[in-house]
């Protein structure tokens, strides 16, 4: 009998990382939109349309790393 | 092409169709428990994403087609008798409502079947146990640590936010992910059905060991699944989506990005997993990500109970079915109406209390009362 643990310790450590990865940006990105603005609002001296501006930039950073995530992931799986 | 050949590849086929239609559950379930999808239009964007997911990969076929059983022991009859089970399996647990795996019926069916029929020496328990056996089982539980971890990080950080517009927003991804676990399906159930086929037309010599399954078995496989998936299997969405726990949008995004990520990356290196036991085994994660008490543990016994018992039932009817046809023309002729007849039945059984898109998400009064130690 010859398990491959190295081939399913594989697909813990990847699906672990990339799934958190997707999870936790994806979460920081609602944060962004829909939070109370906590490093917003801590950061005095700022006007306030640079105080609308962040959340929003911040959030579509967030939503494009999680796309690049997965669309490396599906690039790997097709092309490699 | 022998007539037989023919049978077995619409049998296989056949098989994809109700695996389509037993796992619709696994990707839209939660999407359609959450309300973000409508019922309709989240089984047709599966049905979509099967078809294409089924073009991605090969490498679950090639372990199917070549790794299970000895192909020069067994001919197109057996792998017949083992279709039969697998497919009878399914459609009796979809009648119970039950999330079991295809898979593991597929295997099981194709398992007695050459058992039977060539002895235990053509089928190669090695492969079997390393490549099936234990990816199957180590798969949930993977999938359930990365979906509790997940959630509890989604919880964590939008803890301080608006909770109606978090939930608005997961809403939203949930769409995307559901639509990825939908992909990840096809790739990976689509596989076993074109390996299946592939098996068949090697043992009858069309194929040389070995090969590839050609393009017209990807398609057809592909358009199987597809068309099996946008039926809808409500009995089981409605398990999935309301009876193990109840679901909020972190959560259903949550489960459908691990179980996506899992299956693929499985897909990937050539495991044959259980989607179905993927996703249940995240949807349980996430639910104990959440509040540990709030799934019902009552449930995943009757489910671990109907895994446990899928290899061996479908085995024994494959190989039931097997010794039969393997008689001859009459036999796989009795093999093929008697495998009709109570499929038939099943579906007739089904008609009595019909779960559709209208009432999936309705929980009968009984299943909400406390159950004991579950709730």
């Amino acid at each position: 009998m010859n398990i491959d643990w190295g081939a399913l310790g594989e697909v813990f450590v990847v699906s672990f990382g990339a799934a958190i990865a997707v999870i936790v940006l994806f979460s920081l990105g609602i944060r962004a939109l829909a939070g109370p603005g906590a490093d917003a609002t801590s950061a005095p001296g700022q006007t306030a349309e640079k105080v609308a501006l962040r959340p929003a930039l911040a959030a579509a950073l967030c939503f494009l790393a999680c796309a690049v995530v997965v669309g490396y992931g599906l690039y790997l799986i097709i092309v490699k | 092409m022998d007539v037989i050949v023919l049978v077995v590849i619409i049998t296989a086929l056949v098989f994809d169709f109700t695996n389509g239609f037993h796992d619709t559950a696994n990707a839209m379930a939660t999407s359609i428990a959450t309300g973000a999808l409508k019922p309709r239009v989240a089984v047709a964007i599966s049905g979509v994403l099967n078809l294409v997911g089924a073009f991605l990969s090969v490498a679950v076929a090639k372990t199917i087609s070549s790794g299970l059983v000895d192909d020069t022991k067994i001919s197109p009859v057996v792998i017949f008798g083992g279709l039969i089970g697998a497919i009878l399996w399914n459609l009796l647990t979809w009648l119970f409502g039950l999330p079991s795996s295809s898979s593991y019926a597929l295997v099981g069916g194709l398992i007695g079947a050459t058992w039977v029929a060539a002895g235990g020496d053509a089928v190669h328990f090695a492969s079997v146990v390393s490549k099936v056996l234990v990816p199957m089982v180590l798969a949930p539980v993977v999938a359930g640590v990365v979906a509790l971890v997940g959630t509890y990080l989604a919880y964590r950080i939008t803890a301080r936010a608006d909770r109606d517009a978090v939930g608005r927003g997961f809403k939203a991804g949930q769409v995307i992910s559901a639509s990825m676990v939908s992909l990840a399906h096809g790739t990976n159930d689509a596989q076993k059905t074109m390996g299946v086929i592939t098996l068949t037309l090697i043992t009858a010599g069309t194929l040389r060991a070995g090969s590839a399954p050609p393009f017209w078995v990807i398609l057809s496989a592909g358009l199987a699944i597809a068309l099996g998936t946008y039926l809808g299997g409500w009995r089981i969405i409605r398990t999935l989506g309301k009876r193990v726990t109840e679901i909020e949008t972190p959560q259903g995004f949550a489960a459908e990005t691990a179980s996506t990520a899992v299956i693929l990356v499985s897909a990937k290196l050539g495991f044959p997993l259980s989607t179905t036991m993927v996703v249940s085994g995240a949807i349980f994660g996430v639910g104990a990500g959440r509040r540990l008490a709030s799934v019902r543990w009552g449930l995943a016994g009757q489910m671990l109970l109907a895994w446990v018992l899928t290899l061996p039932s479908a085995a024994i009817v494959g190989a039931l079915a097997a010794r039969v046809a393997e008689t001859g023309t009459t036999g796989t002729v009795v093999v093929g109406v008697v495998g009709a007849a109570i499929a038939g039945g099943i579906y007739a059984l089904s008609r009595r209390r019909p779960v559709g898109p209208n009432n999936v998400n309705d929980v009968p009064a009984r299943q909400l009362q406390p159950t004991g130690a579950g709730v």
